[in-house]
């Protein structure tokens, strides 16, 4: 076929493709949990508002640029027979026209912008707050007003404001749930803060988004928003301690296990006797707080257990190995025997 | 036109042209560069300063300005001594050009030699190094850097005098040489300016 | 042409003198071998950024892969964001402006031909000191609070679960060295020292081009050259050297920071005592933002000059476009915050920089209108340059688009540190800048060979690369905004985000196979292609009003400018429409400047070689090996070694005249075409 043909039928795969990836965009969020395009609460909503036209702006700029360069090349190829071009240094005109127009677009869009800056940054009064504390690579949850620490699962209750104030122990850590709000940076010695808050109760996933080490990309978050009631009885259930097993249990062999082989250098747990409560010493370098273990449906920094995987199988994994699972992992491989495994699981198992 | 590397040897290409040598053209825009590389260093010791919650001592509690203020008069007089030199080898004297080129690259050791017996101080007496906190960090990184350009800027000074005791005299491509070495020189000593400045007259410890 | 000299003794050594072979090669201060060497070297860390690139493609295009370990996915995507950008991008840019520069202005070479060599060599062994970072450098697991880390085997044999180990003990702080984690406590060992020195090192060598091209573009233009009658590209390099000139001295200083804490205990970054890691990005990014139109300036440049010439019109809006190029550079200073929206500034400052980043997208959209007014209306050959320049065009425009969603700050705050970042920047430095400069590897082979590239190899290339340029780096907008984040190994399946992932590392591997056409088609033409001839495009600047290849002394007879486009009007005359309408005489006037410019009427005499240059560039990574291992005894003594290299090549090269006194010789005038490029 002959050369321009050829060319068109190139150009249109090119675009066919184009299509085709736009045409993707209708996977929703439970194929893509950690979507963008599916806000569940005010804040990313109000984003996600604002997303949307400037992007139908960009693609009617992108298909007046692209398809004037196409007409370009068409209406304007060189034939054997076509005159020489008019020598047209420029035009004033178009010149202001293609500056101003621009400049009034852009206009527009900054006044919006700027309004949800003011608007989304700053906690609001009357907002719950979480504190969150980023370490390689894990979040930890602590809850001032009730006084209780956790991890890996952020419980809020749905429909109001959490405000999260954030740092980090180690280095820069950036917590997202995409669903909920944009993302916003730990810093360690300084703290920030995000508007979080879900319309409904719902699981919300979410990332660690700024290169923090080895296991950056197994620093993972989960949001588990529950109705007001349910999230009144899940503080109240917290601030308990755990149970002391009984002895001769499985549960009281791995108990031991978890004070003979060091694990109470870095783990708090805090049983309903206090006095026999194992508390890391303030400011030292802790791993997550194992009181109510059993009641996070991830942990490992929310890799585990993976989607299939049995509950028990993955905690068995983590324990056995745990750089092998998350390289550079702080907790150390400490050649447990099985039945070390087993008892410890148990126990962990209890602490709900 | 034919002889490219004559003209390019002589700085002044006979086409479209600034009119100013190549070589001091060449100086401007890399002493450009430096205002920028002073001038993060400088912003970066006025961000810690005075930021409160440091551990040890703050640079801006330990400052001896009558001390600093001889040492930056010395400073000041060696550019005074350069512009000298440069007056002397434009009137052709030879002799007079090396003396006050001796002057300054002297007086800049000088100047070096205070800063050494103040850092010296500073550690044996307050203790207060490089690994103290921060601002004092951002104060070591600051002046120790023009330290080395004083430095780097002495040892071209001697360099020049050298050249012209065992030649007898400056040709006049040494000559441009020395116009440089005068506007690296003036361009160190402009800098010290505001960092005595910025960093000794005006900086306060956090509250 | 050249001068045969005396074996000249004014100083320590004899003046070298040879003229073909790697001595000469190594002593040369012509800037058109320069502006070779550092081509090769650019394309050759092309090549091993690319490899860097498709492993991790590979990596990717599994859920949960362990193809790599996370210690050598880490130091992969650091050494592919590092090598691209300092070891590619900017010295294949640089082996443009090195090459043409003197050309487009009708000079014989660069103001400080010495000073020129310099840089390059300086490029050169600090892109050697930081790849040997793979045979010297090591990684160690991270210490944490309380000194708890720190063993080996917190590592699991090297980097975590995976086959493939090797680099693990690489740079993996990221090209961007983010604090604390690329600092001393979190990244130990003296793999990111490499990094940081060895950035160092390529940020003097373009500190010293800069210098060199700011002074030639302004006093050494040819008679009537003035300055905006200078061809775009000469404009573009002198606008980039202004950026160089005062972004690097910030990134310098930020290295110094970085190195003194990592090495000598300073706290600039130390958080637990008061540092603030912040400020490093500040710094970084302060140098970081200028940085990106340092990487795009030259290949607009390079677009401004195909354009026109394959649509036999001239450049719609010259001052237009040589403003905005100023305009983008200047309000390029004002912000660099857009990289840290989410790092916790005030709501005011991001409002700022949000509103300051929109403002660029003006004087941005100024030149693509432009260049599409130069399209417009003219008379179009689709050779390969121009293809690759239009398809600059195109692409760009995409990742300027994707850019000004950027600056809607909260849609940010979704979008940063996510694979959507990844393809705006793809889309802007690949589809933008190395479109760019493969279209002006195509233009002006002519000038480096004396002849074509095969234009069936070029279209395959550039349609290959254009297909797979797309497929790799579309779905990452869609990715990211599925929730890819950055910099991550490994990504669950339950995410979704496997489909497209495949999908972008069949793109990458289509890339690769591009470049494999492009690699043979460039060796075949250079010993087979067609002969060019003087002026094989019919071109308007003056860069092709000397025979190609480019004889060593430029120009016999400097040109004697006239107007912009000064070679095109020597051609042709314009009609009562305007169209352009071809002198009677142009065939013999085009004759008559090759036999000017082949037969010079008195000998030339260049700059002579000189050993300094690459005598001085090689005390520095000496000594900063040393500052390295500078608790050791051998470590004290490399300081001090290349130390003593560098200061005594420095005084040696002082005292060393540009040009020796030479007699004058008759020589032979056709061997004038060996004098050339040779190799």
């Amino acid at each position: 076929m002959s050369r321009s043909r050829f060319s068109l039928v190139r150009i249109a795969a090119l675009v066919g493709l184009v299509l085709l990836l736009g045409a993707c965009s209708l996977i929703g969020i439970d194929d893509a949990p950690l979507t963008t395009f599916e806000p569940k609460g005010p804040f990313a909503e109000r984003i996600d508002n604002l997303f949307w036209p400037v992007f139908w702006i960009a693609t009617g700029i992108f298909v007046l640029v692209e398809g004037a360069i196409l007409v370009a090349v068409f209406l304007f190829r060189d034939r054997h027979q076509a005159k020489e071009a008019k020598q047209l240094h420029g035009s004033p005109k178009l010149e202001v026209l293609w500056t101003v127009i621009p400049a009034l677009i852009l206009a527009g869009v900054a006044v919006p912008t700027t309004a949800a800056v003011f608007d989304l940054t700053e906690c609001g009064t009357d907002a719950i707050e979480i504190q969150v504390i980023g370490h390689q690579w894990w979040f930890e949850y602590h809850y001032p007003d009730a006084d209780i620490t956790t991890a890996n699962v952020m419980v809020i209750p749905a429909g109001e404001e959490v405000c999260a104030r954030m740092t980090s122990d180690d280095v820069i850590h950036n917590f997202w749930i995409p669903a909920l709000n944009g993302k916003r940076y730990l810093i360690p010695g300084q703290t920030t803060e995000l508007r979080l808050e879900a319309y409904e109760p719902g699981e919300y996933w979410g990332h660690c988004a700024e290169f923090c080490g080895l296991s950056h990309s197994l620093m993972r978050a989960r949001v588990v928003a529950l109705d007001p009631s349910a999230y009144q009885a899940w503080l109240e259930a917290q601030q308990e301690g755990a149970p002391v097993p009984e002895e001769g249990t499985p549960e009281w062999d791995g108990y031991q296990v978890f004070q003979n082989k060091g694990c109470t250098q870095c783990h708090t747990v805090r049983f309903e006797d206090d006095s026999m409560s194992l508390v890391v010493a303030e400011g030292a370098f802790n791993g997550p707080e194992l009181t109510h273990f059993a009641s996070r449906g991830v942990f490992a920094g929310a890799i585990l257990p993976e989607e299939g995987q049995d509950r028990e199988d993955a905690l068995g994994q983590w324990l056995a190995d745990p750089p092998n699972t998350k390289p550079g992992s702080f907790m150390p491989n400490l050649a447990l025997t099985q039945q070390e495994i087993d008892d410890l699981i148990a126990w962990l198992e209890s602490n709900e | 036109m034919a002889d490219l590397a004559h003209e390019m040897d002589l700085g002044h290409p006979e086409h479209e042209s600034t009119g100013i040598d190549n070589r001091k053209l060449g100086m401007w825009a890399f002493l450009s560069s430096e205002f920028l590389f002073f001038g993060a260093l400088i912003s970066n010791y006025l961000l810690y300063s005075n930021r409160a919650g440091f551990t040890g001592v703050y640079p801006s509690e330990i400052y001896d300005i009558p001390f600093t203020s001889v040492s930056s008069f010395v400073l000041l007089m060696s550019s005074l001594t350069m512009v000298l030199a440069h007056n002397a080898l434009s009137r052709g004297d030879q002799g007079g050009t090396r003396t006050w080129l001796f002057a300054t690259a002297a007086l800049g050791a000088v100047f070096l030699g205070g800063q050494v017996f103040e850092f010296t101080e500073f550690i044996t007496l307050y203790d207060m190094k490089l690994t103290t906190n921060p601002a004092a960090s951002a104060f070591y990184l600051l002046t120790g850097f023009h330290g080395t350009h004083v430095a780097i800027g002495v040892i071209m000074l001697l360099s020049l005098w050298g050249i012209s005791r065992r030649q007898g005299e400056l040709s006049e491509k040494h000559g441009m040489n020395l116009e440089l070495v005068g506007l690296y020189w003036h361009f160190v000593d402009i800098i010290w300016i505001v960092i005595f400045t910025v960093v000794y007259l005006l900086s306060v410890p956090p509250a | 042409m050249t001068a045969t000299a005396e074996r000249p003794t004014t100083t320590i050594f004899r003046r070298p003198s040879s003229t073909t072979g790697l001595w000469s090669w190594l002593t040369t201060v012509d800037h058109k071998r320069i502006g070779i060497m550092y081509g090769y070297a650019a394309f050759s860390f092309f090549l091993i950024g690319g490899i860097e690139a498709l492993l991790l493609r590979i990596q990717l295009s599994q859920a949960n892969a362990e193809f790599l370990t996370a210690g050598a996915y880490n130091a992969l995507f650091t050494m592919h964001g590092t090598t691209m950008i300092f070891l590619f991008v900017m010295p294949a840019s640089a082996a443009f402006m090195n090459y043409l520069l003197p050309l487009l202005i009708g000079a014989r070479d660069v103001a400080f031909p010495r000073l020129n060599a310099l840089s390059w060599w300086i490029f050169v062994f600090g892109a050697i000191f930081l790849y040997s970072t793979f045979f010297f450098g090591t990684s160690l697991a991270p210490v944490g609070v309380d000194g708890i880390g720190g063993i080996d085997g917190n590592l699991a044999a090297g980097g975590g679960p995976g086959t493939f180990n090797f680099l693990a003990d690489s740079p993996d702080g990221g090209w961007f060295g983010y604090q604390p984690n690329a600092g001393p406590l979190y990244s130990a060992g003296t793999a990111m020292d490499y990094w940081a020195l060895g950035l160092q090192i390529v940020g003097l060598a373009s500190l010293v081009s800069s210098v060199n091209f700011v002074v030639t573009v302004l006093n050494m233009r040819a008679k009537g050259m003035r300055l905006l009658r200078m061809p775009v590209f000469a404009w573009m390099t002198t606008v980039t050297s202004f950026l160089l000139l005062f972004s690097l001295p910030i990134i310098a200083v930020a290295l110094f920071m970085v190195t003194f804490d990592r090495q000598f205990g300073s706290l600039f970054f130390a958080a637990t005592n008061g540092g603030d890691p912040i400020l490093w990005q500040h710094l970084f990014w302060l140098f970081g933002h200028p940085e990106v139109y340092i990487l795009i300036l030259p290949a607009m440049g390079i677009v401004s000059e195909i354009l026109p010439t394959f649509s036999r019109k001239p450049l719609f809006g010259y001052s237009a476009v040589v403003f905005a190029g100023a305009a983008i550079a200047f309000l390029g200073f004002g912000v660099w915050a857009h990289h840290m929206f989410s790092s916790g500034i005030t709501p005011v400052a991001q409002a700022a920089f949000g509103l300051a980043t929109m403002t660029i997208a003006i004087p941005t959209g100024i030149k693509i209108f432009n260049w599409l007014g130069t399209m417009w209306m003219g008379r179009i050959r689709l050779t390969t340059a121009m293809l690759f320049a239009i398809g600059f065009v195109a692409m760009f425009t995409i990742g300027g688009l994707s850019g000004v969603t950027h600056a809607v700050v909260p849609s940010d705050w979704q979008q940063t540190d996510t694979y959507y970042i990844v393809a705006h920047f793809h889309y802007v430095i690949f589809g933008g800048a190395i479109f760019g400069l493969f279209g002006g590897m195509y233009y002006w082979f002519p000038k480096l060979t004396g002849r074509l590239m095969n234009e069936k190899l070029g279209k395959t290339h550039f349609w290959l690369m254009l297909l797979g340029f797309n497929l790799t780096f579309a779905p990452m907008h869609w990715l990211g905004l599925q929730g890819m984040v950055r910099r991550t190994w490994k990504y669950a399946p339950e995410t979704g985000l496997e489909p497209w992932n495949v999908a972008v590392t069949i793109g990458a591997f289509i890339i690769a196979l591009s470049i494999l056409v492009f690699i043979y088609n460039w060796f075949t033409s250079r010993r087979r292609g067609q002969e060019s001839g003087l002026d094989p495009w019919d071109a308007r600047t003056v860069e092709w009003m000397v025979p190609n290849p480019t004889p060593e002394y430029n120009f016999a007879v400097p040109p004697v400018v006239g107007s912009l486009d000064h070679f095109w009007h020597l051609k042709y005359d314009q009609d009562a429409e305007g169209r352009a309408v071809r002198k009677p005489d142009g065939d013999e006037i085009v004759a008559r400047i090759e036999y000017e410019q082949l037969n010079p009427a008195e000998p030339i005499h260049l700059p002579n070689p000189s050993y300094f240059p690459v005598l001085v560039a090689l005390g520095l990574p000496i000594m900063f090996y040393g500052i390295i291992y500078h608790e050791t005894l051998w470590g004290k003594a490399l300081i001090a070694v290349g130390a003593i290299i560098t200061l005594g090549s420095l005084i040696g090269w002082g005292m060393e005249p540009l040009e020796e006194p030479h007699h004058v010789e008759h020589e032979d005038h056709d061997q004038v075409g060996e004098a050339s490029f040779d190799g």
